[in-house]
């Protein structure tokens, strides 16, 4: 059974049509990158995944539950997806362990202790131990992206959603972040990111999704796909990126 | 009657100045719950309530509080209902307050960036867990000095309270002059009170104001 399965997925705003029937699966463990032109409706397929936007018809099914506003609370949802942004959203009024411990303590209603120890756990696991008192304004850009990944570990979802987190980053702080992300996948985490990182989507990645127009255009083995595009869509758009 | 001393005169107003204090205290104590559920209310998923909450704050700001205190007094006591001036005043002030301070703090609300609402959202806390744990700590921190500029308002909106017969400083102050005739003297005294009290108010939300800004995002 697939972890992700997406079937016929419409979205729309207004009278733009964003998602034009999306059909996608994904197994647990894989990393797919999702790649694209600016307005091809990869954020909104993402956001779809954790419900930040309600999709008008098709199905979208997270370890054989259907996501639902009416069944789906968000505390629930988290168990499944956790989601990394492009801009951190860092919570600037507490430090980094409190930003990690809240959830585990709010939502699960886990103890002070075994929250601020899992955070420790989770904020070594991307290279922060020694952050845990800062304050997320004290971070580079790509400290403060780690955390934002541990924070969403701490709740050990299933998969981890990231929308072109390395894009906010200074060229020299990306690689950091893509360490991070490296490690998760080679420890069986199951990845879908939007990303602009071609090397990254082909040498970590198992998938490659190229949207466009708000459909799935191409899609297939990461490194097949990226060396032998078959649309003139996605040569186009390789050579554009390259 | 007109064997007043000033030391009469101020020890008078003194002990007005306490309910002037106390009905300050009230109505911005009352005013600050009422105005916080209403700023809940105000970000409410169902598009009525917030209408709701919209209207009763238009309704208070854009009504003079002194007809507010009148209808609070005569209209309620036409109904048949016996209220004391103590009674309607504290009513009509902390209805006035918590209208214009669900404005001030459902602006702060706004400032705090989307940002915040989806990350905690995705970790799995619903609307309220947001508000009182991510939101509502930020827009605190930036409403603190709008907040205490306000209370100057209400302060100086309780002299109002003296044209339905409540015995604070403004009333005290015109009762003394019927007995005195020194009106210069009595209400240079009255102004000073209000002075003292609205002053280092308003120094301490400048000065809030100026740390916020120094003090950059957290
Ligand atoms: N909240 C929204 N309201 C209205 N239109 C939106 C919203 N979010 C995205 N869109 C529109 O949907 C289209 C796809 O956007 P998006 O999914 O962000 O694309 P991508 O991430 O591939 O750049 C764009 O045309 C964008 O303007
Ligand atoms: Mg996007």
């Amino acid at each position: 059974m697939s972890l992700v399965r997406v079937d016929a997925l419409h979205k729309s705003f207004g009278n733009n049509e964003v998602l034009k029937g999306i059909d996608l699966s994904i197994e647990a463990g894989e990393v797919v990158s999702i790649i694209g032109r600016s307005g091809s409706g990869k954020s909104t397929l993402l956001r779809c995944l954790n419900q930040l936007e309600s999709h008008d018809s098709g199905v979208i099914e997270i370890n054989g539950r259907t996501l639902d506003a009416t069944t789906m609370t968000p505390a629930r949802l988290s168990e499944e997806v956790g989601m990394v942004f492009q801009n951190f959203n860092l919570f600037p009024h507490k430090t980094v362990g409190e930003n990690v411990m809240l959830a585990p303590m709010v939502v699960r209603g886990e103890r002070e202790r075994d929250a601020a120890r899992r955070a420790r756990k989770e904020l070594e696991r991307v290279g922060l131990a020694e952050k845990f008192d800062a304050w997320p304004e004290q971070l580079s850009g790509g400290q403060q992206q780690r955390v934002a990944i541990a924070r969403a570990l701490a709740l050990s979802p299933r998969v981890l959603l990231c929308d072109e987190i390395t894009s906010a980053l200074d060229p020299e702080l990306v690689g950091d972040v893509l360490r991070v992300l490296e490690q998760l996948a080679s420890e069986g985490m199951t990845l879908i990111l939007v990303t602009h990182e071609m090397g990254f989507a082909r040498d970590v990645g198992n998938r490659v999704v190229f949207m466009h127009q708000g459909r799935i255009h191409e899609q297939g083995d990461a490194k097949t796909l990226l060396s032998e595009p078959q649309t003139p869509e996605l040569q186009q758009f390789i050579s554009a990126v390259l | 009657m007109t064997d007043f001393t000033l030391w009469d005169i101020v020890r008078n107003l003194l002990l007005a100045m306490r309910w002037t204090v106390a009905l300050s205290l009230i109505a911005f104590a009352g005013g600050g719950l009422v105005g916080l559920a209403l700023t809940v209310l105000r970000l409410s998923p169902a598009a009525w309530v917030r209408r709701l909450v919209a209207l009763y704050i238009e309704l208070f700001q854009g009504t003079p509080l002194l007809m507010q205190l009148f209808l609070a007094y005569f209209g309620v006591a036409a109904l048949g209902v016996d209220i004391s001036a103590w009674t309607a005043a504290t009513i009509a002030l902390v209805l006035f307050t918590s209208a214009f301070l669900c404005d001030i703090w459902h602006g702060c609300v706004r400032a705090i960036p989307v940002g915040q609402w989806q990350a905690a959202r995705v970790l799995g806390l619903d609307r309220l867990r947001t508000l009182r744990h991510v939101v509502l700590p930020q827009a605190l921190r930036i409403a603190i000095a709008p907040t205490v500029g306000f209370s100057v308002q209400v302060i100086k909106g309780t002299a109002l309270a003296s044209v339905i017969g409540f015995a604070e400083l403004t009333r005290t102050g015109t009762m003394l002059n019927n007995a005195t005739f020194q009106p210069f003297t009595i209400f240079a005294f009255v102004a000073l009170g209000y002075f003292l009290l609205c002053y280092p108010l308003s120094l301490y939300a400048r000065y809030l104001e100026k740390r916020l800004n120094v003090a950059g995002s957290r």
